[in-house]
């Protein structure tokens, strides 16, 4: 593991509104190919880690770092052509658009062709478009209105959408929601199958325990802004501090598991 | 110094009734998120209803009374028109009830014209203030302190109703979330029309309590309305505090800015505006919107660049029209230039507008400036007629390019009420500056060279740059620049996410399209052979918003064939009836709530529900899983 460069690299992220601290000190690296899951109670500060990660949110003080470079405080366009690519918690695409268009304008702003007011997007990296909607399973739908998509494929194009710049980061804000349970393990199925072939490292919150303790190579547990617990999948499902905070000490969730584990 | 004070003075009496109109239009807006273009005209009405009762009724009962019975009159109308129209239209877009209102405001002047005839009535002094008051060798009008008092007292009111009464609860609750207050169980339809009454009834009483300062006319409904856009604007919508500091500081800025700057008393207070809007775009006392919930579009059909056949019929019908000359004569030649000129107009706004999602409300500021460009050019430097046509719209240009950088820092309504102002601060410009512009005279003698000069010439100038026009802003709405403009207006939050910087491409929109805009005031000014300030007027900027919206706000060629419609019926129109404003009015109603996709959108609409029945058959995989979606 030790060749792995990192990807991500946070140090003492911390946010106050007025008295309160929404985040304090949080510290954390993420590795090329990781799955990295930030969980915690509602007011955890999730959101808030989120968006300064994302530059939609200017910290307070500490630093975040992509591949060494500084992304603190920077905006989220200039942030998204560093190699980070985003997901939103309600799904953002350009509901005028044909699915293929939306992946087009993505590819567009990659090619830095913005202000090119003369040549036909109809045929700019068409192919390429055609690609990325294939591998996230879009391909038969390329030349529908993206409007009229069901909303688990609208999740589907959108990460079609922020693969468009060969992402090396990926940052999903709660990815499954509103989904239907089938819906929801197929679309972490399909973005971990992405991450491990691209070796894109993926950090994403996620209500969904289901998803988090099947899907996460690590998780991080904010409580009231700070890290509690940070670790693999067994070893934060066996932190006390954890369970009394956030999990609970229900036996349900261990028996599900397990019989999902043997099934 | 002294008469400083009482320069102060009038500032703070003319603020009352800016301040009770302004206060009206923030409870709508609060409410029914409804920016009501209306209120000047219910402001008008109330005068001129107001001057009616008063001149009826003698005595000091009559006076008084009659100023409130015509308030409450007025709000019955308001009342009426809530019911019938804006019921209709609280789920459109809100460009569409911007619109409405405007086309009621239209109506209003045209029968108020009818009513009482086009003469400026004045009424009579108000009994108990007929005097003034000696101060240090200064007169006060005695009315003007009653003013001065009866701002706060209703100011006052307002806050007692608001927070005292369960009615004033549940219009602040409205205002923070109209979708959970329906979800209570308030019958939503009686708050809004209850609402809507209390706003018209101020807006009345704001108009009738003029009458013993002013004469009654029938433009002061579109004078008011600029002012009182500024007021809200500045003091933040939706809240009455900010519209009474707002009002106050309009007026003294009126006031003041005659004595200091007399050639630019209107600036001044658009320069205010801008800075506010710049510092807090959401006014002095108004709260930062959460993003708005994006108004569902009309249709989601995404855009596709005409096919094989579609262009040789666009060609066929360039053709068809280039061969007018061979038919008509003189006069209809020089309709068809402009409309020819008004396709270029309309198609420039539409470039801002449907495709940038940016409404402007004075799109005609860079079509007039094109027209100024070019009768400077030609009478003062004395410049060729290609030279000027090629230099002209370069005004509107940086016009543009000035305004829309602060414009395009704003979205929606604010957008809208900014382009406005900065319309009417171009406009002040070309009427009071008479020097350079020649004031209200305009500027003539701007004819074309020998070789265009002919109507058929002109015509085929016109009709040509119009399809050169026409063509290149199909380009490059398919082209890369166009999809990132349409991004930024579909969702500023993923284009964002793509590394688009929206302010960038809106800004750059607004260039394009006010550069467009200035070619079409080129080719007017050489229509006309004159230039006038009305050439940047808002009536022609509503104009260009009818004519986009009648082809189809949201088609790529519609602003093309309601141009077309609209022009050669609005000409028509002015040489049948004397009442061409409410008849105009009226159609912008009518086409606002019947028929809001347009003649464009209607027959998209239709061609497509023709072509998804006939391949019904092939799709029952894809409405399954549209189905299995929540």
């Amino acid at each position: 593991m030790s060749m792995v460069p990192t990807l991500l690299s946070v140090e003492g992220l911390t946010k106050s509104y007025g008295g309160v601290h929404a985040v304090r000190g949080v510290s954390f690296e993420l590795r090329a190919g990781e799955i990295l899951a930030l969980i915690g109670p509602n007011g955890a500060g999730k959101s808030t880690c989120f968006d300064m990660l994302n530059g939609q949110n200017i910290p307070d003080s500490g630093r975040i770092r992509v591949l060494g470079a500084e992304t603190t405080g920077k905006k989220p366009r200039v942030i998204w052509r560093m190699g980070v690519g985003r997901t939103f918690q309600i799904a953002a695409t350009f509901p005028t658009m044909t699915v293929r268009e939306n992946v087009q304008v993505a590819l567009v702003s990659h090619g830095q062709q913005l202000f090119n007011l003369w040549a036909s997007t109809a045929r700019h990296a068409r192919d390429e478009a055609g690609r990325l909607l294939d591998l996230v399973g879009m391909g038969a739908y390329a030349e529908r209105p993206c409007g009229e998509l069901a909303y688990g494929d609208v999740k589907r194009l959108e990460l079609a959408i922020a693969l468009a710049n060969q992402p090396k980061l990926l940052l999903m804000d709660e990815p499954t929601a509103g989904m239907a349970p089938r819906e929801r393990v197929e679309l972490m199925r399909l973005t971990a199958r992405i991450a491990r072939e691209q070796s894109i490292g993926v950090l994403f919150t996620e209500h969904d325990m289901d998803v988090v303790f099947e899907h996460a190579d690590r998780i991080l547990v904010l409580n009231r802004g700070t890290l509690i617990a940070e670790g693999s999948p067994e070893e934060v499902r066996g932190n006390a501090q954890v369970r009394a905070i956030y999990l609970g000490e229900g036996l349900l969730y261990d028996a599900r598991h397990r019989e999902g584990a043997s099934a | 110094m002294a008469f400083y004070v009482v320069q102060f003075l009038t500032g703070l009496a003319s603020a009352a009734s800016l301040f009770l109109v302004a206060s009206g239009l923030s409870i709508i807006f609060g409410v029914t998120r409804i920016v009501n273009f209306a209120h000047g005209a219910f402001y008008m009405l109330g005068a001129y209803v107001a001057f009616t009762l008063t001149e009826r009724f003698s005595g000091a009962f009559g006076f008084w009374g009659g100023i409130v019975v015509a308030a409450l009159v007025v709000a019955a109308i308001g009342v009426l028109v809530e019911m019938v129209l804006l019921r209709r239209i609280y789920h459109s877009p809100e460009l569409f009830q911007l619109l409405a209102t405007f086309g009621l405001t239209l109506m209003v002047e045209d029968l108020v014209v009818l009513i009482w005839g086009p003469d400026d009535l004045v009424g009579r002094r108000a009994p108990g203030f007929k005097g003034a008051i000696d101060f240090f060798g200064q007169n006060i009008p005695s009315y003007d302190l009653f003013l001065i008092v009866l701002g706060p007292v209703v100011l006052g009111v307002l806050w007692l109703l608001f927070q005292r009464t369960r009615w004033g609860v549940l219009v602040r609750a409205a205002t923070q979330d109209r979708d959970m207050v329906a979800a209570l169980g308030v019958n939503q339809k009686w708050l809004f029309t209850s609402v809507f009454a209390l706003g018209v009834f101020l807006a009345a009483l704001g108009g009738a309590l003029q009458i013993p300062r002013d004469a009654v006319n029938h433009a002061m409904d579109l004078r008011v309305i600029v002012e009182v856009f500024v007021v809200v604007v500045i003091g933040g919508l939706g809240s009455i505090i900010g519209a009474f500091v707002a009002a106050v500081l309009v007026s003294e800025l009126n006031a003041f800015g005659i004595l200091i700057f007399p050639k630019i008393s209107i600036i001044l207070v658009f320069l205010v505006m801008a800075v506010v809007l710049i510092v807090r775009p959401w006014g002095l006392f108004g709260k930062p919107e959460a993003p708005a919930r994006r108004t569902p579009g009309l249709t989601v059909n995404p855009w596709r660049p005409l096919t094989a056949n579609e262009r040789l019929a666009a060609i066929a019908v360039l053709i068809v029209a280039a061969a007018l000359p061979f038919v008509a004569g003189n006069y209809l030649l020089t309709v068809g230039s402009e409309i020819a000129i008004f396709v270029i107009f309309a198609v420039s706004l539409h470039f801002l507008m449907s495709v940038g999602g940016l409404a402007s409300f004075g799109h005609a500021a860079y079509f007039g400036l094109g027209a100024y460009g070019v009768a400077l050019l030609a009478k003062m430097a004395g410049l060729p007629m290609i030279v000027c046509l090629l230099l002209g719209p370069l005004l509107g240009l940086v016009g543009a390019a000035v305004f829309g950088f602060f414009a395009v820092q704003l979205s929606g309504v604010y957008f809208a009420m900014l382009t406005l102002a900065f319309a009417q601060i171009v406009w002040s410009i070309a009427f009071q500056w008479v020097s350079v512009t020649g004031g209200d005279n305009g500027i003539l003698g701007v004819w074309p060279e020998k070789w265009a000069a002919s109507p058929s010439h002109f015509y085929w100038l016109s009709l040509g740059i119009a399809a050169l026009a026409v063509v290149i802003l199909r380009i490059i709405v398919f082209s890369p620049f166009g999809f990132a403009l349409r991004a930024t207006r579909d969702s500023p939050l993923r284009s964002e996410a793509v590394g688009i910087n929206g302010k960038r491409i809106q800004w750059t929109a607004f260039v394009i399209a006010g550069t467009v805009a200035g070619l079409a005031g080129a080719l007017f000014a050489y229509l006309k052979g004159s230039v006038f300030p009305d050439n940047m007027g808002i009536s022609l900027s509503v104009d260009a918003l009818v004519m986009v919206l009648l082809g189809g706000v949201e088609t790529v060629s519609g602003a093309v064939v309601g141009a077309i419609v609209y022009k050669a019926l609005s000409i028509w129109l002015v040489s049948q009836t004397d009442l061409s404003k409410l008849v105009l009015g009226g159609f912008v109603v009518l086409i606002v709530v019947a028929f809001p996709k347009g003649i464009v959108g209607t027959l998209e609409a239709f061609m497509h529900r023709r072509r998804k029945s006939s391949s019904s058959a092939s799709s029952p995989l894809l409405t399954s899983r549209i189905e299995s979606a929540e």
